[in-house]
């Protein structure tokens, strides 16, 4: 039977809060910086989902058919690109046609509800469904969580609802000695197959591609090929995930970054093991060799690999609770557009702001980080929430 | 190794924040095994010297005789200055007579200098005045002690730095804790820059208490920025200030401490209050201290109508001050220019809640406080909101800010400069 390399790639882009001040609150409803998001909507069009997806395009026009990939893309950067870069989305409908790209399922606002709220994980969920089907014209069969957050018990809400497989980190405080390199299942109900991240050849690409620092610098695509060849010797299947935004806007284009991607599928394709296959393609054909125990969230962020770096300090979990108490109050209104802000609001990039793990370390945060220090994040933040809260106890009187 | 640390200040007699600083030094040192005779004028004697052996500027004698006197005019040549000090001790007619009538003027000298001379001690219109005559002491107590290398605080002591150098040949460190920029913003008073520039010139090492301050003396002063050096001020908490205080009132309270003067934004933090008072009424204000903005800041809040929620207590010292950061909910430091800044560790530590201005050299060893342009009242009067409104925020910031001023010690401090003194001392000897 031939091996699988699986590659998936996350599409996101949340709305960035404008500033927004304490004399503003019960005054003001503009919560968004339309010019910031405006402009990085376009900027990373342009430079990444334009480019890259006129590339797998002709990839898999070349490959006929044997090149298959997987994208999410939340709602909110949907939204967005609709808003803003109608030609990006028009590219991935593009894709979404020939019939080799998988579009998965996750939270509509890349939200954090699956930590708090089954009831709110499972309405993003349909709603980034109903998306998927508008935009795509396909039915998502698998699911992958914001930053790939997992446990035992998300895993069986996500069964719940239908779907199986779902995207995980191979994270090693997890793995221990099991390699992430097959076919997993939840540990609460089996019929959820798990496709776990290789960690290490997914940030081979997204992290170090351009540095020249690393030992392996310049990575080659036959150099990487024959890394993935090495991989899946022995085992089934090899599951790279990162960012879409690796290429071209984290790996800037001159870093040869689109020319790595060309060459690639031909140099793996040519192994006569191996092939391509979406998620949901690679859950349907391995056989799992073992539940897979996840007691405690897990993610594929940081060193920790955990939710800290959006839950771990007082200040993030001040202010994700304070959002969730309005849950129920906003959705018993019949207000649109005060909807339309909470979703937005639940984007998990704002409790990411207010992270004070970068103190230490993490130029990773910095990169993505709009705001100075995680207090002005929160300050901003909370004014915010303050001004959502009102809204929602006046709509009640 | 032995320091000859010339002040002008030491506590408990301070008037900033350079005596905490001194003793804080001096202290860090004596552990790294550093002696340090420091040299202030008018000690009055109750000064803490477990650390240090304070030499008081007005018991010594300048010159004992006349030779010794002429040996150290031979060494000491003293600044010009542009001028519009008192005549008998102008730094222009000594320069002149230095070069041309030595004679004469050593007679001169010897009216006026041939007895102790007693120092006001006090800042005041006859500053330069003093700063002159201190040097002429500094040359003579140069004279009298064995030491490794000079290290002179601020302008009003480079003068004195200066001297000793000349006289006894020894490497001069100067350290840089405000320059005439912080006090005076462009404006400045162009003698005190002279001496200044003179001063950073002199030095074998210029120690800045912050990179904005080290900026500030290579692109203002074009000082070799090889030469300058950022040591970062620190503090001692011996323990943990905890202090019951039953208040007065319920609101909450926000505090500005220190001098009502430009270089500390004063009116900022009106600006902030009205906008915050705009919104909330369960708040109030308090600004503590005297300076030369003070009748403007107290017309202000007038015209402000803010009077009801906003105090002011004039100038607050030792017990008093930590009362009232023990009354506080929120500490302000909205500071045009601060070379460092050393309240906001002590808000800190007695677990208030901080915002300082991204103008602070603290700014820049400190993560658990909030930082704002100290132009940018909107986003001042929003610090003070959120910190009034959101606990998590104030919780996080008196936990973590705790830990932070902690760690920040002296002793780490003295360290380095205890190494930027061998490598003066060294490098001299290469020289030698």
């Amino acid at each position: 039977m031939k091996k699988t390399l699986c590659l998936y790639f996350q599409v996101h882009q949340p709305y960035r809060l404008r500033q927004y001040r304490f004399f503003d609150i019960g005054k003001n409803h503009d919560y968004f910086d339309e010019f910031a998001n405006k402009t990085i909507m376009s900027r990373v069009a342009e430079r990444c989902y334009i480019p890259a997806n006129r590339l797998m395009l002709d990839l898999i026009k070349k490959y006929d058919g044997a090149l298959r990939i997987a994208f999410s893309v939340s709602g909110i950067a949907l939204e967005q690109m609709e808003q803003f870069a109608p030609q990006a989305l028009d590219s991935f409908r593009e894709l979404a046609k020939t019939g080799c790209v998988e579009f998965l399922a996750e939270t509509y606002s890349h939200s954090l509800s699956s930590l708090i709220s089954p009831k709110k994980f499972r309405d993003q969920t349909t709603m980034h469904v109903k998306a998927v089907e508008k935009y795509f014209e396909q039915k998502p069969t698998a699911f992958r969580n914001t930053e790939l957050i997992y446990s035992d018990t998300i895993g069986e809400m996500v069964s719940g609802m239908g779907f199986s497989a779902m995207l995980t980190e191979g994270a090693r405080h997890i793995m221990g000695w099991k390699s992430p390199n097959y076919l997993y299942v939840n540990a609460l109900n089996p019929k959820l197959k798990l496709l776990l991240r290789n960690f290490r050849l997914s940030d081979d690409i997204a992290f170090r591609f351009s540095d020249k620092n690393w030992g392996d610098w310049p990575l080659t695509a036959e150099k990487y090929a024959s890394w993935v060849a090495g991989a899946l010797e022995k085992d089934d299947i090899l599951n790279i995930f990162m960012d879409y935004e690796s290429f071209g806007e984290h790996q800037k284009a001159s870093s040869g970054i689109f020319d790595f991607l060309r060459a690639l599928p031909g140099m793996v394709l040519n192994h006569s093991g191996i092939e391509m296959l979406t998620p949901t393609q690679a859950a349907i054909k391995h056989q799992p060799i073992a539940p897979l125990n996840v007691p405690y969230a897990i993610s594929w962020a940081d060193e920790e690999r955990d939710i800290s770096a959006w839950l771990g300090n007082e200040l993030q979990k001040e202010a994700f609770e304070n959002l969730y108490k309005i849950e129920n109050l906003v959705r018993e209104s019949n207000d649109t557009r005060l909807q339309r802000d909470f979703r937005r609001l639940q984007a998990s990039d704002h409790f990411y702001y207010m992270c004070t793990k970068f103190f230490s370390d993490g130029d990773v945060h910095k990169y993505f980080n709009p705001y100075d220090t995680p207090y002005e994040a929160f300050i901003n933040y909370m004014n915010v929430l303050s001004d959502i809260t009102l809204r929602t106890t006046k709509k009640k009187v | 190794m032995k320091v000859l640390m010339f002040g002008w200040e030491f506590p408990p007699h301070i008037a900033g924040g350079l005596g905490t600083a001194c003793d804080g030094l001096t202290r860090g040192l004596a552990k790294q095994q550093v002696e340090v005779l420091f040299v202030m004028p008018s000690a009055s004697g109750d000064e803490d010297q477990t650390a240090v052996r304070i030499i008081n500027a007005s018991d010594v004698a300048a010159f004992h005789t006349k030779k010794e006197a002429r040996q150290i005019f031979d060494k000491v040549q003293f600044l010009k200055v542009t001028s519009n000090l008192i005549p008998y001790l102008g730094p222009d007619e000594f320069e002149e007579k230095v070069d041309l009538e030595r004679e004469k003027e050593w007679n001169e000298f010897r009216i006026s200098f041939g007895q102790k001379y007693k120092f006001s001690g006090k800042y005041g219109t006859t500053l330069m005045e003093e700063v002159m005559r201190y040097s002429l002491v500094a040359a003579a107590i140069a004279r009298q002690n064995q030491f490794d290398v000079i290290h002179a605080h601020d302008w009003l002591t480079y003068m004195a730095g200066i001297a000793a150098k000349r006289v006894s040949g020894k490497p001069l460190v100067i350290h840089v804790h405000a320059t005439e920029f912080d006090r005076s913003g462009e404006n400045v008073n162009t003698q005190v820059y002279d001496l200044e520039k003179r001063g950073m010139e002199a030095a074998d090492k210029v120690i800045a208490v912050s990179h904005l301050t080290r900026n500030t003396i290579i692109n203002r002063y074009h000082i070799d920025p090889e030469k300058v050096v950022t040591v970062h001020n620190a503090v001692d908490f011996s323990s943990r200030e905890h202090r019951e205080i039953t208040r007065g009132v319920p609101e909450k309270i926000v505090t500005f401490l220190g001098r009502i003067t430009f270089q500390k934004g004063p009116e900022y933090f009106i600006e902030a209050a009205y906008k915050v008072l705009q919104k909330t009424k369960d708040v109030r204000f308090v600004m503590a201290g005297s300076g030369d903005m003070f009748n403007r800041a107290v017309r202000r809040v007038a015209k402000l109508g803010i009077s009801p929620n906003f105090h002011f207590t004039g100038f607050l010292k030792g017990e008093d001050v930590k009362n009232m950061f023990a009354y506080s909910d929120v500490y302000v430091m909205p500071s045009v220019s601060e070379p460092f800044g050393i309240s906001p560790l002590e808000a800190m530590r007695a677990n208030v809640p901080t915002i300082i201005s991204k103008q602070s050299g603290v700014a820049e060893v400190l993560h658990h406080a909030i930082k704002v342009d100290f132009w940018d009242v909107n986003a001042l009067a929003d610090a003070i909101y959120g910190l009034l409104t959101y606990p998590a925020l104030t919780a996080m910031t008196v936990r973590c800010g705790l830990e932070e001023v902690n760690a920040l010690k002296w002793d780490n401090a003295a360290l380095k400069v205890r190494d930027i003194y061998e490598s003066v001392i060294r490098e001299k000897s290469k020289i030698q």
